[in-house]
């Protein structure tokens, strides 16, 4: 498995730490309540197929948005999580 | 047919013509009181324990595979309580106990073996945290024991002891783990569930959960629409997918776990020895084969292998406590989905939906929890109530945040767990 991180080039998963889904890119409103945060922190899409998730590029430090296969692993897009893409 | 001794003398003498097949392959009925979706482990000992404790047989498994296809079949077959937190402590004891008269129970041999489980610990820190995790275990009436160092070395000659980056300081024993062949645990299940009357249906997906006006009515599956009163979800790694049907979120998402086994040895380790600071874990099986693993691969994955990193941590891991495992040979790997949950402890409830229940999370430890997790769910579907072991498994400890069974300490990210 091989990530593309959009500082360095594409490189080994050895490089990468997983963040989890990248739903925790869409954090809820300071006001939007109790279970809007418990869902947030807790609860996944958890797809089979294509998925969107967060990596950490341990050398440059860099937090990249990856599109993946969880069926397939294949990796096919990443962009850097300050984009804003979820 | 009853096992016992006679029927193997008499078959040995008659050719081995007289064994009849373990179960039947009934086609679905339209109606049923109870449907369980996932042949798994945790599905078969449920369906045992209606039947057997509350006289319920009105019932389907409703397997997409064949019994024994998913995780059960896949495991490395550790059994233990020595868990210590309160919900997961009771929970385990329980299982254990049932693990300790299940052959019998079921008239099927699951080949238990209670060779003892070691713990290692490399600090003085890590010392302390077992001797706590140890009373913890005795408090709750299960056994441990603390080991020094020449302690381990008595049971465990073979490990390297004065490795530089984690020295062996000592170990926590817990006499009463071991291990159990996995397929025999769901094949003996399978097989009483069955002689009570239950459905064991093979090949059948679910593909929709059927509700109306807050109410569950039956499944959709890929061999027709089954009717039912009452809907049991209990698809580990899938759980994400079946819930989904029901228009649920479940706190779960799905890793691979890796493990491996040797080619067939002769008996050279013969306990379950658990090198945590490694990742690395490791027993032999009765056919000689050394069964280790480690840490899952840590992105979310569906596919039932995983890659290379983990592999090459897990052999150096291996390498590192016992450099005579270089001599054997790997024969092959494999992976399984693990429905891994926010505090690394499992989920047995009731849902939003009425007649629809809940039993999933069991992150890497489902296994042993196989009896006392069926006996549970079994109570709760048949009584509407948490049975008093497992009645901390609630769905809501996620929203509420009361009751969070963190084990590790490590927080609300799955894969940590
Ligand atoms: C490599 C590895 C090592 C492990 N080691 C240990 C260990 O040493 N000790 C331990 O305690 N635990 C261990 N585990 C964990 C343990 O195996 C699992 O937690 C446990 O088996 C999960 O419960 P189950 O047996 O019911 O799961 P499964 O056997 O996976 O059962 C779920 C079933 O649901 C079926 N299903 C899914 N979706 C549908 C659908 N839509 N319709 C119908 N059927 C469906 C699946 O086909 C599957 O058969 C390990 C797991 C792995 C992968
Ligand atoms: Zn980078």
């Amino acid at each position: 498995m091989r990530i593309t991180c959009p500082h360095c080039g594409e490189r080994d998963r050895r490089e990468f730490t997983y963040q989890g889904a990248s739903e925790i890119m869409a954090r809820p409103d300071a006001d939007a309540g109790v279970s809007a945060f418990a869902d947030y922190l807790h609860l996944r899409d958890n797809p089979a197929g294509d998925t969107r998730d967060m990596w950490y590029h341990d050398p440059c430090g860099a937090w990249i948005v990856v599109d993946r296969n969880t069926v397939t692993h294949a990796v096919t897009g990443s962009t850097l999580a300050r984009e804003g893409r979820t | 047919m009853r096992y016992n001794a006679w029927q193997i003398f008499k078959e040995a003498f008659t050719g081995q013509t007289g064994w009849k097949p373990v179960w039947r392959d009934p086609e679905p009925k339209k109606e049923y009181d109870i449907v369980l979706i996932g042949g798994g482990g945790h599905g078969l000992s449920t369906a045992y324990y209606l039947a057997k404790n509350h006289g319920l047989t009105n019932i389907a498994v409703l397997e997409k595979g064949y019994i024994g296809s998913g995780n059960i079949g896949r495991n490395t077959t550790i059994v233990r309580a020595n868990y210590f937190l309160p919900g997961n402590s009771e929970f385990y004891s329980h299982s254990l106990k049932l693990w300790e008269g299940l052959e019998s129970d079921l008239n099927y041999n699951v080949m238990h073996s209670q060779r003892g489980l070691i713990n290692l610990f490399h600090s003085d820190g890590q010392r302390d945290a077992f001797v706590r995790r140890g009373n913890a275990m005795i408090n709750q009436g299960d056994d441990a024991v603390l080991l020094d160092r020449d302690g381990v070395r008595q049971h465990l000659p073979y490990i390297d002891f004065d490795n530089v980056r984690f020295p062996v300081y000592g170990g926590l024993l817990h006499p009463r783990g071991g291990t159990a062949r996995h397929d025999a645990v769901a094949w003996g299940y399978a097989r009483g569930a069955d002689q009570r009357g239950v459905d064991l249906i093979q090949n059948c997906e679910v593909t929709g959960i059927d509700i109306s006006n807050g109410k569950v009515t039956g499944v959709q599956t890929s061999r027709g629409p089954i009717r039912a009163k009452k809907v049991a979800m209990v698809a580990a790694g899938r759980s994400g997918q079946v819930a989904a049907m029901a228009g649920m979120r479940l706190p779960i998402e799905s890793h691979v776990l890796q493990a491996f086994v040797t080619e067939g040895l002769k008996p050279v380790i013969d306990h379950v020895v658990s090198f945590g600071m490694g990742h690395f874990y490791i027993s032999q099986s009765d056919k000689g084969g050394l069964v280790f693993g480690g840490d899952l691969d840590f992105y979310s994955s569906y596919a039932q292998r995983g890659n290379l990193p983990m592999k090459e941590h897990v052999m150096e891991a291996a390498m590192t406590l016992m450099p005579m495992i270089g001599k054997a040979k790997v024969l092959r790997s494999w992976g399984g989905i693990m429905d891994m949950s926010p505090d690394g402890s499992p989920i047995i409830d009731r849902t939003h939906v009425d007649g629809l229940f809940v039993n999933c999370g069991w992150n890497y430890g489902g296994f042993k929890a196989v009896p006392a997790s069926g006996w549970a769910y079994a109570h709760l579907i048949a009584t509407g109530k948490p049975h008093d072991t497992a009645a901390r498994y609630r769905l809501d400890r996620f929203t509420t945040g009361r009751g969070i069974m963190d084990e590790e300490g490590t927080g609300s990210q799955h894969n940590l767990h």
